[in-house]
C-alpha cells in the first residue's frame, strides 16, 4: 500500500535503531499519547529494538477507554427509551457500564447500531422520521469535526430527529494533566492524525511551561522510530522543541476548513476522564446555538452516581503509571472477550494490546 | 481511533470522492479538505478525508530515513 509499505522496510526501521544506540546515552522516558501508536509499537516489537535506557509508556489516547463510567451509563439509559436508535463507532458497545454494556442492551432489545461514518446516523434519521436518532460522539480532534459536519449537515438539510451525545475530547489539557501531576517523562511522541487537524502550536506549553520534547509523529514502524529518535537528540541536547516526523501529513497550520467546522459546533467544556477524573477544559460541547441537536439538552436523563468497576485499575494505565501486567485482573478476569474495564476493550487500548501481542 | 487509512482518489462528485484502499473502493466525504482532485492521495478516516498526502514530504522523510540508514553505518 503506498505511503504505508514503505515505511515498513525492515533495513531502515533496524538502521534506525542502529543509530539510536549510538546517540542514546541518558535513561529516557517517552509517552506516545495514542492509540494507535501503541499498537503500531507492540504489532512491529519496537520496545525490542530500542536501546535498554529508552522506555516507552503508553497514555490516555484511546476515546473509549477513556469515556466515562457516567457517559457509557447515560449511554444505556438513552438506549432504553422508546423511539431511540443508538448509533455509535464499534468498540464502544462492548464497554461495560454500571449494570450492562449496549452490546447486552441491544441483545435485550434496544436499537443500537454500529456505523462507520457519522454520516449513515443522518442517512438513519432521514430512513426513520418517527424516531429519534441518537449518536455517541467519541474521539479526540481528528473525530470531533466529522461530528460537527454533520450537525452542520442535519441543520442545512432539516433533518430534526439527529442528536449527539458529545464525549468528544481534546488532546492538550490532559497531556498537560498528566504532567502537572506527576509523570515523569521527557517528551511526547504526539498524535499524528490529532495535529494533522489541530496544527502544532496545541503542544508549545508542553515545552515552554514543562520543558518536554514534543515530536509529531507518524504511525508506520519507521515513522515511530523515527520519532522516537528525534526526541532523543532533543533530550541528550537539553533543547526540547515541537518538531514534526510526520510531515507529509501535519503541516504547522493543522487542517484549517476541519478547524472551522469545530469551531462552528462546538465550545471548551470540563470533562470527565476515566480514571482521570475532571480535567478543565478538556471536552468539547455543542455549542448553545445548536442545542436542537444536543442530547444532553433534549433527553432529561439522570443516572446513578457512576463507580468504575472494582480491582480494575485502567485509570493507572491511562496515565503511564502502569503496565497491564501489574493489574491482577488482566489475562484472568479480564480478556478481551469478557472485558473488565474499558482499556481492554478497544482494540487500541493498553490491555488490549498487550494481551494480543503478549508472550 | 484516530485511524486514518492512505486511499487514492477515482472521481470527484461535489462534498464526496470516490476513493480507493488497495482495489477496494470506498466513499469520502470531502466535507472537511477543500481542493481535492483524482490522483490526489487522501488520508480517510471514518468515512471522511481529513487531509491529504504530500508526495514531496513523504519522499523528503524517506531520504532523510535513508540518510540515518547510511550514517550509522560509517
Amino acid at each position: 500500500m503506498k505511503y504505508v509499505d514503505e515505511y515498513r522496510e525492515k533495513e531502515l526501521i533496524l538502521s534506525v535503531a542502529d543509530e539510536l544506540k549510538r546517540i542514546s546515552k541518558k535513561e529516557i522516558t517517552i509517552m506516545e499519547v495514542c492509540g494507535g501508536h501503541t499498537m503500531a509499537i507492540h504489532r512491529f516489537g519496537l520496545n525490542s529494538l530500542l536501546p535498554p535506557n529508552i522506555h516507552l509508556v503508553s497514555g490516555p489516547g484511546c476515546p473509549v477507554c477513556v469515556s466515562s463510567q457516567q457517559f457509557i451509563d447515560l449511554a444505556l439509559a438513552y438506549s432504553r427509551l422508546q423511539g431511540v436508535i443508538i448509533t455509535t463507532y464499534g468498540d464502544l458497545v462492548r464497554v461495560p457500564g454500571s449494570s450492562a454494556s449496549l452490546e447486552k442492551e441491544r441483545a435485550e432489545g434496544s436499537d443500537i447500531r454500529i456505523i462507520y461514518s457519522v454520516l449513515e446516523a443522518i442517512e438513519i434519521a432521514r430512513n426513520n422520521p418517527e424516531k429519534k436518532i441518537i449518536f455517541l460522539g467519541i474521539g479526540f480532534e481528528t473525530t470531533a469535526p466529522a461530528t460537527a459536519a454533520a450537525i452542520m449537515k442535519a441543520k442545512q438539510e432539516h433533518v430534526s430527529n439527529f442528536f449527539v451525545f458529545s464525549a468528544h475530547k481534546i488532546m492538550p489539557p490532559v497531556m498537560e494533566a498528566l504532567v502537572r501531576e506527576g509523570l515523569k517523562i521527557d517528551g511526547f511522541i504526539a498524535p499524528g492524525h490529532v495535529t494533522a487537524i489541530t496544527g502544532t502550536s496545541i503542544y508549545n506549553d508542553l515545552v515552554s511551561v514543562y520543558g518536554l520534547g514534543v515530536v509529531v509523529s507518524g504511525f508506520e514502524p519507521a515513522d515511530i522510530m523515527q520519532s522516537v529518535l528525534m526526541l532523543t537528540n532533543q533530550i541528550e541536547k537539553g533543547s526540547p522543541e515541537v518538531k514534526v516526523q510526520y510531515h507529509r501529513v501535519v503541516s504547522h497550520n493543522g487542517n484549517m476548513t476541519a478547524r472551522k467546522m469545530l469551531n462552528r459546533v462546538f465550545e471548551n467544556r470540563d470533562d470527565q476522564w476515566r480514571g482521570l477524573g475532571l480535567i478543565p477544559s478538556s471536552g468539547l460541547g455543542i455549542i448553545e446555538e445548536l442545542s436542537s441537536f444536543d442530547a444532553e439538552k433534549q433527553f432529561d436523563i439522570r443516572v446513578p452516581r457512576s463507580t468504575e468497576p472494582n480491582g480494575c485499575i485502567c485509570g493507572q494505565i491511562l496515565r503511564g503509571l502502569k503496565t497491564p501486567p501489574e493489574c491482577r485482573l488482566f489475562a484472568k478476569k479480564c480478556t478481551p472477550s469478557d472485558p473488565v474495564g474499558a482499556c481492554m476493550v478497544s482494540g487500541e487500548g493498553t490491555c488490549a494490546t498487550y494481551y494480543k501481542y503478549r508472550s | 481511533m484516530c485511524l486514518a487509512i492512505p486511499a487514492k482518489v477515482i472521481s470527484v462528485d461535489g462534498k464526496s470522492a470516490k476513493v480507493t484502499i488497495e482495489d477496494v473502493e470506498y466513499t469520502a466525504s470531502l466535507l472537511l479538505l477543500d481542493d481535492v482532485k483524482p490522483g490526489d492521495y487522501i488520508m480517510l478516516h471514518a468515512g471522511f478525508a481529513i487531509e491529504k498526502v504530500d508526495p514531496d514530504e513523504a519522499a523528503e522523510t524517506l531520504r532523510l530515513l535513508n540518510e540515518i540508514g547510511r550514517n550509522s553505518h560509517f
